[in-house]
């Protein structure tokens, strides 16, 4: 199976990144970042807020299977088209902390592009709990708060 | 969440993760583990003690000796430990893909 989506995430750092291709043209996958109704199609949240430029900030909001809203916020640093979004990134009431987020759009080919996503955490400790997120949702299918956020971001 | 004796805070220490290197090829004593090392005696102690807690070693007796092997089905559980994070991300970029993809023929 090809693996299209590869991450980086070294022991005893507090960063990871991301790097996937796409079938894309830079332009529209740039465009899936920073259009509110594409943004809710994709990440299955609500956009409240979306204000993307340097020094805007947005908000979004997801409602689990019970009912319970979980909001999502952040600050724009850096805002290039079709190259590069600098921000931050919080799960509210999570012990996630907040993350910087820099995310790289580059033209592959005039079909094709790349996204790498640099996310540093606040502790090393912080990045490998997001990290397992995932994996322990899959060993352990208590229904605590966290994998209901978790489930919601799918 | 325990985060001192999971396994993932244990290999992200370099000398634990050079005692499993060691350890990989035969089992051993304490005593030959500790010969590898300039570490003091007891700190050695203290990381073997850290990688039979979170079961990335496992002890026998033979005689007065307790020998450390290496657990190599830990170990895959730790290689496979990032898979579920890279099959998330794998899964939410599709959709982009996959949404775009419409877009862009419209």
């Amino acid at each position: 199976m090809e693996r299209k989506t590869k991450i980086d995430a070294e022991n005893g750092r507090q960063e990871l990144e991301i790097t996937r291709e796409f079938d894309l043209p830079l332009e529209l996958l740039f465009k899936a970042y920073i259009e509110p109704e594409i943004i809710e199609q994709w990440m299955g949240t609500k956009v409240l807020k979306f204000d993307c430029q340097k020094h805007g900030s947005y908000q979004l909001e997801t409602t689990d299977p019970k009912g319970n809203k979980h909001g999502f916020n952040g600050v724009i640093h850096e805002f290039v088209p079709n190259k590069k979004i600098s921000r931050t990134f919080e799960m509210e009431n999570t012990p996630f902390g907040i993350q910087l987020e820099i995310y790289e759009f580059e033209e592959l080919t005039e079909e094709t592009s790349r996204l790498k996503m640099h996310v540093i955490y606040e502790s090393v400790e912080q990045r490998d709990q997001v990290l397992k997120l995932p994996f322990a949702m899959g060993i352990n299918m208590a229904h605590n708060r966290i994998e209901e956020i978790v489930r919601q971001l799918k | 969440m325990n985060l001192r004796r999971d396994v993932f805070q244990a290999i992200a220490d370099p000398t634990r993760r050079a005692i499993l290197l060691l350890v990989a090829s035969q089992s051993m004593t304490a005593g030959a583990i500790a010969s590898n090392f300039d570490t003091a005696r007891p700190t050695v102690s203290k990381h073997l003690q850290i990688l039979t807690e979170c079961e990335l070693l496992e002890q026998t007796q033979n005689g007065r000796e307790v020998y450390y092997h290496f657990n190599p089905n830990k170990m895959k559980e730790v290689a496979d430990f990032i898979e579920p994070f890279r099959k998330m991300w794998d899964d939410r970029f599709n959709k982009i893909e996959d949404i775009m993809k419409k877009y862009k023929s419209k």
